[in-house]
């Protein structure tokens, strides 16, 4: 990747080459349209006001979830430049958790006489449990593999992907779980013809306010300042004296507690859970994490939150149908990697991390 | 002597061990294997629990063998196998304390292979008690004879796990198979054997090439015999099996050119071959919405073409992209297509989740191909062709390129490689191959849905060339007969087996990156690292 910057600096005085120019081009007529199809939607008037602004506050929500598990990308990623291909599969683990957690105690009538306990419980159980599970991943899959050439995480990664996903259909069925519904949530307010629901605020909520306790975590404290140098320089670190290994397992801790609140979420949600369910999210969180700039906390938020907005209104605005939603959010990688591979907010990668 | 050490490995062992056992009873695959009568005595089923049994006792053994080799002490006896009962006695406890819940508690709510059935198949019809105490017993029993086994001189130890091998392989298959089998396996190691051996030192040159030629004429002829031959004498059922060994071998000879030789990570292969597929289905097929109803051989080549074309396209925004961003984007790029297959929007003439019935066999001279034998001949050939094209490109020009680019871009850049021209070319060589293999698939299979090209199938085709050897061609078949044989042989496997690829890819990542059958230099480079200082990102990625 670095070499697109030694080409920008090369094309002050020549001409670009024909590569970079073919793949303006076809950026630009993407581009125009969108901008194009866009116009003609809302000129048509197709679409209320209420559609756009239920399809704001689904975005919303999505997205939230989306940048809890971007984080985990974007926390491996800053400090390993690993992909965790696995990540999704922790998200996955987390709503099975949180499923088995929220059901034990509806079945004993908790969630209807305590929710809030309830409610505490079931997205402790669901945070711990990928927690422990991404533990024991890095352990047994990415630390022997430490300093081997980047191809081989990268494949123990997917194997690690496979072998979990199929792990939980094996032990816990096939058969689709459902989330029973949590009363205290089900509610809705309505602001001018746009219903909101209090899940959805909820949400949104809880992942803000999880977001903000990892920066604070990552800014102010000595583990975070750990964390922060051995991103930058691993070999430093630890001759400055901080555990490198010890660093990289709260890494992969925190991310999959965060990947594991984003499960809980999606199943309170969507109320389904399954074990392919990972997959998909997994790539979009990827995406997120790349369109923010990887590597960069804040950058992963702002990225999850884009990317469920665009993922619920272009479809609307294209005028499409929303099978085409997820060839949406691939889209959008290749073209942030085409054009910006830094990201929204990403600094110009050293050589080292590209 | 060093009881206490012995002690510690043989608790750690068996406690991780008893993890493995655990989560796989509850897998249900001891259940579902109980079924499996072997030859003469036992079932599928008890040799999992047995082999559950007596691992962690080799493996408590070994690491206690091994510590005292290093410390220069020599083995003592006693230790060893102290340590293997310990790792077996946790092992037996575990499943006990298992046969325990499942009398006691309802495991079911949580766990769905927690049955009643299991449960009868772990007490072996006993009561809880007993069959609790059997389990202590013969855990600790099994891990000492793990142990026992890792003390028994190399020979014996082999001794026996070969007549342990032939004996499962023998219930489980025909005859007839197991000496074909055994006849490929012979041939296979002969080469091998032959190929890694060194001429005297002092061989004329010449003469040493004029060896090699002859040598390969002559394994290459006995080969074909035994390929052609063989499926003939075995039947329609095997003749099926090696149709779709063949198809994978295409498709990992052509992914390993782009992985393997370009080292561009490519998760989204199955695109080229869905893509191949569509083409022969609606070039051929009479209920098409194209119509065109051409002949099979017509439409092959067109097949290449378009994958390859797809290649070139794919490949082209890809361009700038390293290692771990270009495995996600192909990744993507494989989901869209499987996606757009699927859509509404091209229904008309993809028919949707319908697919395309009615795919024309090949037909030649008035003969037409439609039992699986024909076809298998017909993958063969295509086999051969792919086998040899890339053998040849691996040492011309272009194959040297892309290794130097594998190796390092910008090295090779400066070198006066074209990475734009080179990495399209590794994309549509790449692609035309599983073109190939997809055209000749559609026809087989007479109806192609766009299930058939899900993630799985590029996953399964990485899977083989990692385990067969990355950039080895006899690694590629060698993974491919391994990798897609095995399953179709065992039809109880099939519920296991992404499990098994799953934990398959990481332990060979661990412990033997470089695949079964390596390229000589993928081994060296892979080893190399071992040596080199604490650089902890390589900055030269092999990716």
């Amino acid at each position: 990747m670095q070499n697109s910057a030694s080409t920008t600096r090369r094309s002050r005085f020549t001409m670009p080459d024909i590569t970079s120019l073919a793949l303006w081009a076809f950026g630009l007529i993407i581009l125009i349209w969108v901008i194009f199809r866009t116009v003609q939607t809302v000129r048509s008037g197709v679409y209320g006001i209420d559609t756009w602004a239920y399809q704001f506050v689904n975005g919303s929500v999505q997205g939230a979830m989306y940048a809890l598990i971007a984080l985990g990308y974007t926390l491996v990623y800053g400090i390993l430049f690993m992909i965790n291909f696995a990540h999704g599969e922790i998200f996955m683990i987390g709503a099975y958790a949180g499923y088995f957690a929220i059901k034990a105690f509806d079945d004993a009538g908790y969630l209807d006489s305590n929710p809030i306990l309830t409610l505490a419980v079931c997205f402790f159980i669901g945070m711990l449990t990928p927690l422990i599970s991404a533990v024991f991943l890095e352990r047994i899959a990415y630390r022997p593999l430490r300093r081997a050439p980047r191809l081989v995480p990268l494949i123990s990664a997917i194997g690690a992907s496979f072998f979990l996903q199929q792990a939980a259909r094996l032990l816990f069925g096939i058969r689709i779980k459902v989330y029973p519904s949590v009363p205290i949530l089900e509610g809705s307010w309505q602001i001018g013809g746009v219903i909101i629901r209090h899940l959805g605020v909820f949400i949104i909520v809880v992942a803000i306010a999880m977001m903000l306790a990892l920066q604070i975590l990552v800014q102010r404290t000595k583990i975070g300042r750990a964390m922060r140098a051995v991103a930058e320089d691993k070999d430093t670190a630890a001759l400055m004296g901080v555990d490198v290994d010890r660093v990289i397992m709260i890494t992969f801790a925190i991310g999959g507690a965060l990947a594991g609140a984003a499960g809980v979420m999606w199943g309170l949600w969507f109320k389904q859970v399954i074990h392919t369910m990972g997959f998909i999210p997994g790539l979009k969180a990827f995406t997120a994490a790349v369109l923010g700039g990887i590597g960069n906390v804040p950058g992963a938020m702002l990225g999850g939150f884009f990317l469920g907005l665009v993922e619920a209104i272009l479809p609307t605005a294209l005028d499409i149908s929303t099978q085409l939603k997820d060839v949406i959010a691939f889209g959008m990688l290749v073209l942030v990697l085409i054009f910006r591979p830094t990201g929204i907010m990403g600094e110009v990668l050293s050589e080292k991390k590209a | 002597m060093n009881f206490n050490h012995a002690l510690r490995v043989g608790i750690r062992t068996g406690i991780a061990f008893a993890v493995v056992a655990i989560f796989i009873i509850l897998t249900g695959m001891v259940e579902s294997f109980a079924d499996r009568e072997l030859l003469l005595v036992g079932t599928l089923g008890t040799v999992i629990l047995i082999i559950l049994g007596i691992l962690p006792g080799l493996m408590a053994g070994r690491t206690v063998f091994q510590q005292a080799q290093s410390e220069e002490k020599g083995t003592s006896t006693t230790s060893v196998l102290l340590a293997g009962s310990i790792a077996g006695f946790f092992v037996g406890l575990s499943e006990a304390i298992l046969v325990f819940l499942l009398a006691n508690a309802n495991l079911r709510t949580v766990l769905v292979n927690a049955t009643q059935d299991l449960y009868e198949v772990l007490t072996f019809g006993l009561p809880t008690t007993q069959a609790m105490l059997l389990w202590l017993v013969a855990g600790t029993l099994l891990g000492l004879m793990g142990a026992a086994l890792q003390i028994a001189p190399g020979r014996a130890r082999l001794i026996i796990l070969a007549l342990f091998s032939l004996w499962i392989l023998a219930s489980l298959l025909e005859t007839e198979f197991l000496v074909f089998l055994a006849v490929i396996a012979l041939l296979g190691l002969f080469t091998r054997w032959y190929t890694g051996r060194h001429l005297p030192s002092g061989t004329p040159f010449k003469q040493a090439q004029w060896r090699h030629k002859v040598f390969f004429g002559v394994v290459l002829v006995v080969w074909l015999l035994v390929m052609t031959v063989g499926p003939a004498i075995l039947g329609d059922y095997w003749a099926r099996v090696l149709l779709f060994v063949g198809i994978y071998t295409m498709l990992g000879l052509g992914l390993n050119i782009v992985v393997g030789f370009a080292g561009l990570l490519d998760l989204g292969y199955v695109a080229f071959f869905a893509i191949g597929a569509y083409t022969m289905a609606l070039l051929t097929s009479a209920e098409s919405s194209l119509g065109l109803e051409m002949s099979f051989w017509v439409a092959l080549p067109i097949c290449m073409v378009t994958a390859a074309i797809t290649g070139i396209l794919l490949g082209f925004p890809v361009l700038r992209m390293r290692g771990d961003y270009l495995a996600i984007v192909t990744l993507g790029f494989g989901e869209i297509i499987r996606i757009l297959l699927l859509s509404d929007m091209a229904k008309s003439i993809t028919g949707g989740p319908q697919g395309v019935l009615g795919t024309a066999p090949p037909e030649l001279a008035g003969f037409v191909f439609n039992k699986p034998l024909h076809y298998y001949y017909l993958v063969v050939l295509g086999c051969l062709l792919v086998a040899f094209v890339s053998a040849r490109l691996v040492y011309a020009r272009i194959g040297r390129a892309w290794v130097a680019m594998r190796e390092d871009e910008d090295v090779a850049e400066a070198m006066g490689v074209n990475l734009v021209r080179y990495k399209l070319l590794a994309f549509a060589t790449g692609a035309a191959f599983a073109g190939i293999s997809g055209g000749i698939f559609a026809s087989f299979q007479k109806a192609i849905f766009p299930a058939d090209f899900t993630l799985f199938v590029s996953i399964n085709v990485l899977v083989l060339i990692i385990i067969g050897g990355i950039g080895s061609i006899p690694g590629v078949i060698l993974g491919a007969a391994v990798l897609v044989g095995l399953p179709e042989v065992l039809r109880e496997v099939d519920d296991y087996r992404i499990l098994a690829y799953g934990a398959l890819l990481v332990i060979m990542m661990i412990v033997r990156p470089e695949g079964l059958w390596p390229a000589p230099r993928r081994k060296m480079e892979l080893h190399e690292s071992d040596e080199t200082g604490p650089d902890i990102a390589p900055v030269s990625s092999s990716t």
